[in-house]
């Protein structure tokens, strides 16, 4: 058993080096997920309680009997007892060193995340605000493979749950059809796809995503079809990087979420590093682009077109229209007008992820005048230009 | 006459060899206890005459054919031989043998079977369960019956390397799940060491008298037949298969097997004494195998290390360069109400650069009708 302690610590030092690096006073949720089971074994494999972590292995494999990550510490722990392991997976090496590697990066995405969960008073940036009607929104972190299920909670996101998840082949920003990455922004649940109509290697479902949204399109980016998605029969769960660009869920989970999902509502915003806010701050960066949109708000009502165009950025556009068609074509509008009144509700707020700042700003318009009235939905992306949000782009929906 | 590779060949590997010289029972019996002391080897031969001889005489002949791979006559043998000793052990294990030998692998398991549930604490039944489940690939219920073998008897060396055997198998297993191997791609089936002999084996092995081990020579091998439906194969034999340490003490007092455990009755203290002399004197003679076969298969190794890193250390040390001296002063022996009785004397030890006196305690117990040693303290 010296052997396996030996190959053990060597394995375990790094598998567990990063993850033990995190800060120690985080709060720990006890989850659904292998996580727990999983840490358990490494904790016995770290204490040299071989007998106890094959155990556990069982148990882990008991519960999810296609979990690859549990058969290969198994058969390093069997392996172990007959010959010295300096490598996790080194029995499998020999046979396929590459999917050894994926099980690796596996194994440290999944301990990293059940020992570095989020924390109560921190909430992800992107969230600024999420409206009435969307209960739950979504947060994808690419280099951690997590995935974190927030609820709105009057306003406030609540972490609810987090879940392994696999991403491109080739990583993340997207930009052409089958580059095999996964596109960054923030994008919405727009359809739900049952099992019966998709072939097993969607597991139980899926929810396509619109990518590409109007910033993609406006940066020439495309492809298309990038689902939330399940796992094929014969696995728990796919690499880290693993698909032509979707996000993959071991089907439990997917299941899982899927019960909080609206269709057409729910935010799915993909990051490659999550960045956390503690309330507070979080709370500022609200209130000043709430504030922004109610200046912009009133400036519109106020029927005088400098002020109005103030909000606007250099490079929007709307449609076909360009900044000064756009302003051209208001002018016309208030020209004919007494008075407007405009009602901004069920405001939704979230920050892109990516390096482009702007922040995607959804709500409905009830637009009162002299002469017409009428409520719509309008989309906006607001950008900082020369350290002020502006209007970069504006639709009705 | 005195050497344990007839014992060690029991344990050869069925896919590698096999050898079939068995000492008689008279000599197993005096292998079972003379290494306790080379003076006690008359009585014990005596006692062993007297009690075994004329249960043995028919197993002895089914043994023989069983290395002849005359298995059908061996197992007619053995079931007449049942008839009148129903509840022999050995000749029970034997019929399981045979079975396995004729190929019929689900008669044989519900044989070795019964004796496990009957006689949990003998290791041999176990392993050969485990050869037959292996065989199935039931690698999870070989490995099951391999460390019930071992709970029995920690230091069985060849249920530690069947139970190698089977985690590099359970091990490929697992690899080929985690990384969706072909199954063919995975290493091909267990061929686990089979135990032929039930009693006396063991501790014929551990009883090595130093002096002994010339005839290292098999005494015969009796290639039966090729490898066909998946039996094993018993090929011609070579005693290198197996040496290792002996350790293979066995708690079970089993010659003959209906005979009860012996009693907790006090010992002969002249036996004690030479008990302990003879492990001075391995000791002193820096003879390994004789020296660690004093310590029982359940001895307790102290600071809590496990058996083989007790045994690595005692090894180390022992060999170290330089005469090693150790004698003993006075002894007291108390028996324990547990049938062991607790020895204490006054050691003296010295080697080339290292001198110590202590008070030393020792806790002996019968084993397999021998002393042994279960705790070893000192002050």
């Amino acid at each position: 058993m010296k052997t396996l302690a030996r190959a053990a610590l060597l394995w375990l030092g790094f598998v567990l080096g990063q993850a033990l690096a995190a800060d120690k006073s985080l709060p720990r949720y006890t989850d659904a997920g292998p996580e727990p089971l999983l840490a358990r074994v490494f904790e016995y494999i770290e204490k040299s309680h071989w007998e106890a972590a094959l155990q556990e292995t069982e148990k882990l494999l008991a519960a999810y009997p296609n979990f690859r990550l549990a058969h290969l510490i198994k058969g390093d722990l069997l392996l172990a007892r007959t010959r010295p392991l300096s490598r996790f997976g080194e029995g499998g090496e020999a046979a396929d060193a590459a999917k050894v590697n994926d099980l690796r990066e596996e194994a440290i995405a999944r301990l990293r995340a059940y020992r570095e969960k989020p924390r109560q008073d921190a909430v992800p940036r992107y969230l600024l605000q999420l409206s009435a009607n969307q209960q739950y929104a979504i947060v994808i972190d690419t280099e951690r493979s997590r995935l974190y299920l927030y609820r709105n909670d009057q306003g406030t996101p609540r972490f609810v749950a987090d879940y392994y998840v696999s991403h491109g082949k080739l990583g993340t920003e997207k930009m052409r059809e089958g580059d095999k990455k996964t596109p960054i922004g923030v994008y919405r649940v727009i359809a739900s796809i049952p099992r019966q109509k998709l072939s097993d290697f969607y597991g139980s479902g899926a929810f396509p995503l619109d990518y590409p949204n109007a910033w993609d399109k406006k940066k020439g980016r495309n492809g298309h079809g990038i689902w939330l998605h399940g796992t094929p029969a014969d696995t728990f769960a796919r690499p880290p990087k693993a698909s032509d660009g979707c996000v993959v869920l071991a089907n439990p989970d997917l299941e899982e979420l899927a019960r909080h999902l609206q269709i057409g509502a729910t935010p799915v915003i993909i990051s490659n590093r999550v960045e956390w806010l503690s309330l507070d701050d979080w709370r500022n960066e609200r209130q000043a682009l709430l504030a922004m949109i109610e200046e912009w708000r009133k400036d519109w009502e106020s029927l005088d077109l400098d002020r109005y165009a103030r909000h606007y950025a250099r490079e929007f556009s709307s449609g076909t229209m360009d900044r000064s068609a756009w302003l051209a074509h208001k002018s016309r509008v208030n020209a004919s007008k007494q008075w407007i009144k405009i009602g901004i509700d069920n405001i939704s707020m979230f920050r892109n992820p990516g390096k482009e700042e702007y922040v995607v700003v959804t709500f409905e318009q009830d637009y009162r005048s002299s002469n017409l009235s009428q409520r719509t939905q309008k989309r906006q992306y607001w950008i900082k230009e020369e350290g002020r949000w502006k209007i970069l782009q504006e639709e009705t929906l | 006459m005195h050497d344990a590779q007839g014992a060690w060949a029991f344990f050869a590997r069925i896919d590698g060899q096999i050898d079939f010289s068995v000492p008689s029972a008279v000599n197993r019996a005096f292998f079972a206890l003379s290494y306790s002391s080379r003076r006690l080897a008359g009585l014990v031969a005596c006692v062993a005459a007297t009690c075994l001889t004329p249960v043995y005489a028919s197993i002895e002949d089914a043994q023989q054919m069983i290395r002849a791979g005359q298995h059908a006559k061996a197992l007619e043998l053995v079931e007449r031989h049942l008839k009148n000793h129903p509840k022999d052990v050995q000749a029970r294990f034997l019929k399981g043998v045979a079975l396995m030998g004729l190929n019929r692998a689900a008669e044989a398991e519900a044989v070795f079977k019964k004796i496990t549930e009957e006689q949990p604490n003998l290791p041999e039944p176990y392993n050969n369960l485990a050869v037959i489940y292996a065989q199935q690939k039931q690698y999870d219920k070989a490995r099951e019956a391999l460390e019930a073998a071992i709970r029995t008897h920690p230091a069985y060396a060849t249920a530690h390397e069947n139970l190698g055997d089977i985690y590099a198998r359970l091990a490929s297993q697992a690899y080929g799940k985690a990384l969706q191997l072909d199954a063919a791609n995975t290493v091909a089936q267990a061929k686990l060491a089979m135990i032929n002999e039930l009693i006396g084996a063991s501790a014929a092995k551990a009883a090595t008298p130093p002096a002994a081990s010339t005839k290292s020579a098999p005494e015969k091998a009796v290639p039966t037949r090729p490898e066909a439906g998946g039996t094993t194969t018993l090929a011609p034999s070579s005693p290198t298969g197996a040496p290792k340490p002996p350790q293979e003490a066995k708690a079970q007092e089993t010659s003959p097997p209906s005979k009860p455990t012996t009693p907790a009755s006090p010992a002969p203290e002249e036996e004690i004494a030479a008990f302990v002399d003879g492990w001075l004197s391995a000791w002193s003679r820096k003879d390994v195998k004789a020296y660690l076969a004093h310590y029982a298969a359940d001895f307790t190794p102290p600071k809590g290390q496990s058996r083989s890193e007790w045994e690595n250390e005692r090894k180390q040390r022992l060999t170290k360069p330089g005469p090693i001296q150790v004698r003993r002063e006075s002894l007291t022996i108390k028996p324990d109400n547990h049938g062991s009785v607790s020895v204490r004397f006054r050691q003296h030890y010295q080697s080339a650069n290292f001198k110590a006196s202590s008070s030393k305690t020792l806790l002996l117990a019968k084993r397999n009708g021998a002393w042994q040693i279960l705790k070893e303290t000192a002050e």
